[in-house]
C-alpha cells in the first residue's frame, strides 16, 4: 500500500480507521489557519493591519472566531426542507474530505495508493455539487436557488479544462496513481511535470506547452472552488451570499470548513501532478532534503504556497461576469487545452 | 461474518430504501435527491466487485453528470418557471398486476440462473486493459456510441434552440 501505518499496526480495520486520523486534523486546522492567513494577507494587500487583537499576531482570531459560532443558535427558517438543509453542509465537506484520500503527503503516507487516484479525485470531488444544490433548494430562498445553479453552471462547465489539462500529465507518465506520478518526478526542478517531467534533451518543446497546461489547471480548480475571481455563485453585491444566506452558527462553519479544505485539495492535486509532489526541488543533490520527513514539508509547502496565490489572486482581481466566466471556459480555455493534449500525444509518437 | 459482506448488505439496503424512495416519494425534487444515494450505493457495490473503473465511472457520469442535470432540470421547472409537476397515482391496478409479474419472473430468473462465482479476481490495471480492448476489440461499438451521443446532443440543441422566422 505504500503507506507507513500499514507497517507499524499491521493490515487490519483499526489501521484502516487510524489512517485518516492525521489528514483530518491538519485540515482543521490548515482551514483554522488558512482563515487567518486570508485576513492577513488581504490586510497586507489593502494596506491595512488585520486582526491583531487576540494576541499580538491575532493567532488565536480564527479559534475564538470558532467558538463563537458554536456557541452561535443554529436559526433553521420556517419553510426549509429541514431534511436536506441539514444534510447539506455535510454533503460538501464529505466529498472535499473524501478528495484527500489519494493525495500523496510523503512517499510513507497516502490515504490509499489506488490505481485510479486522479480520476477518483476528479469523481469524489464532483459529489459536492450535489450538497451545493441541495443546500440552494432547500433553503426555499431565491438567492440561495441561484446561488446554487450558478455553483452547478460553473463547476460542471470547468470540469472539462480540469481534466483535459490533467490528462496531458497522465499522457506522458502513463499513470493515473497520485503516487506514481509523484514518484516520477525525481531528481530536482526540472524533471517536475511542469518542465516537461523527466526526460532527454528532446524534452525542450514540451516546456510551453506544460506550463500552459499548469496555469490552466491552476485557473480552472479555482474556478471549481468558487473563489473570486469566479465567486459568482457567492457574489455579495447580488446574490447576498448565494447558497450560504440561510445557513447560521456551525452549519455555516462546515461550509467554510468545506471551502478552505479544497483550496488546499486543489492545490494538492496541481502540486503532485506538476509541481513534483513530494519531491525535493533539488533531487539527490542533498539526500537529506528527500526523507519521509522533508517529503511531507516540501508537500506542504508547494501546497501553501499554492493555497496563497489563490489568496493574493482572491484580493487582486475583481470578479468576472457570468458570461465572461463561461466564455473564457468555453471559447479559451478548452480549444487551448485540446491543442495541449495534441500536441503532447504528437510529442510522444515522435519521440 | 468478514466486514465486506456487512459492507454489501448495508450498500443493498441503503440502495433498496433509497431506490423505493425515488419512486413513492410525492415531491420530485426529493425523488431525484434520493436517486443520489441509490447511485452512489451502486458504485459501492462494483467497488466490492473489484470494479473500481467502472465504479469510479458511475459516479463520474451519472452522479456527477446525469443526475446533477436531472435535479437541475426538475428545480428549474417546479421553483423559476413555476410549473406544477403533477404527482399522482394512475392505473392503479394494471400497473401493480404488471410489476409484480415482472417481480416473479425476476425472482424466478435469479434463483434458477447456476451463477458462476469467481473468486480471486485481479484488481490491478482495470484502466490498462479497458483502455486497450476499447481501441482494438471493441472499437467500433465504442465509436458508434459516440456517434449516437453526439446525434443526440445536436438534436436537443436544435430543439431547444427557437427557430427564427
Amino acid at each position: 500500500m505504500g503507506n507507513i501505518f500499514t507497517q507499524w499496526f499491521g493490515d487490519n480495520l483499526l489501521t484502516y480507521i487510524l489512517i485518516p486520523v492525521p489528514i483530518l486534523i491538519y485540515v482543521l486546522v490548515f482551514a483554522l489557519y488558512a482563515v487567518l492567513g486570508e485576513r492577513k494577507v488581504s490586510a497586507w494587500i489593502q494596506n491595512r493591519i488585520g486582526p491583531n487583537r487576540t494576541d499580538r499576531f491575532g493567532l488565536l482570531q480564527t479559534i475564538l472566531d470558532t467558538l463563537k459560532l458554536i456557541q452561535k443558535e443554529i436559526i433553521i427558517p420556517n419553510r426549509t426542507d429541514k431534511l436536506f438543509f441539514r444534510m447539506a453542509p455535510y454533503i460538501v465537506f464529505t466529498s472535499v474530505f473524501l478528495g484527500y484520500a489519494v493525495l500523496p503527503f510523503s512517499s510513507v503516507y497516502i490515504g490509499v495508493d489506488m490505481n485510479l487516484g486522479l480520476f477518483y479525485f476528479f469523481a469524489i470531488t464532483s459529489l459536492g455539487v450535489i450538497g451545493v444544490l441541495m443546500a440552494g433548494w432547500s433553503s426555499n430562498n431565491k438567492y440561495s436557488l441561484f446561488g446554487g445553479m450558478r455553483t452547478v453552471a460553473q463547476i460542471v462547465s470547468y470540469e472539462i479544462p480540469t481534466a483535459l489539462s490533467a490528462i496531458v500529465v497522465v499522457m506522458l507518465a502513463g499513470t493515473l496513481s497520485m503516487q506514481k506520478l509523484a514518484v516520477l518526478q525525481a531528481g530536482g526542478v526540472f524533471n517536475w511535470f511542469i518542465f516537461g517531467g523527466p526526460g532527454s534533451a528532446v524534452k525542450i518543446f514540451l516546456i510551453p506547452i506544460m506550463v500552459v497546461s499548469t496555469v490552466i489547471l491552476f485557473m480552472s480548480t479555482l474556478a471549481e472552488t468558487n473563489r473570486t475571481p469566479f465567486d459568482l455563485t457567492e457574489a455579495d453585491s447580488e446574490l447576498v451570499a448565494g447558497v450560504h444566506v440561510d445557513y447560521s452558527g456551525m452549519m455555516f462553519a462546515m461550509f467554510f470548513l468545506a471551502e478552505y479544505a479544497q483550496m488546499f485539495a486543489v492545490s494538492g492535486v496541481v502540486t503532485t501532478l506538476f509541481l513534483g509532489g513530494w519531491q525535493s526541488p533539488f533531487g539527490n543533490l542533498i539526500p537529506f532534503l528527500n526523507t519521509p520527513v522533508f517529503q511531507v514539508f516540501w508537500f506542504l509547502a508547494k501546497g501553501l504556497f499554492l493555497v496563497f496565490v489563490q489568496m493574493w489572486l482572491r484580493w487582486t482581481l475583481p470578479r468576472v461576469r457570468i458570461d465572461q466566466l463561461m466564455t473564457m471556459c468555453w471559447k479559451y480555455l478548452i480549444p487551448i487545452t485540446l491543442v495541449n493534449l495534441f500536441l503532447v500525444g504528437l510529442y510522444i509518437i515522435l519521440t | 461474518m468478514p466486514y465486506t459482506t456487512i459492507l454489501f448488505y448495508v450498500l443493498a439496503l441503503i440502495i433498496v430504501v433509497s431506490a423505493a424512495m425515488v419512486v413513492f416519494n410525492k415531491n420530485v425534487v426529493h425523488s431525484a435527491f434520493s436517486l443520489f444515494f441509490t447511485l452512489f450505493a451502486i458504485s459501492g457495490i462494483y467497488v466490492l466487485l473489484k470494479a473500481d473503473f467502472i465504479a469510479l465511472t458511475q459516479i463520474m457520469v451519472y452522479v456527477g453528470g446525469i443526475l446533477i442535470l436531472l435535479i437541475f432540470g426538475v428545480m428549474m421547472t417546479t421553483k423559476v418557471t413555476n410549473v406544477e409537476l403533477k404527482t399522482k397515482n394512475l392505473n392503479t391496478i394494471p400497473s401493480l398486476v404488471f410489476s409484480i409479474g415482472i417481480v416473479t419472473i425476476l425472482i424466478f430468473v435469479i434463483f434458477s440462473t447456476k451463477w458462476n462465482i469467481r473468486l480471486g479476481l485481479d484488481s490491478e490495471e482495470t484502466v490498462t486493459q479497458i483502455g486497450i480492448m476499447l481501441l482494438s476489440k471493441y472499437l467500433l461499438p465504442f465509436e458508434i456510441a459516440s456517434i449516437v451521443l453526439l446525434v443526440a446532443l445536436i438534436g436537443s440543441a436544435m430543439f431547444a434552440r427557437r427557430i427564427k422566422d
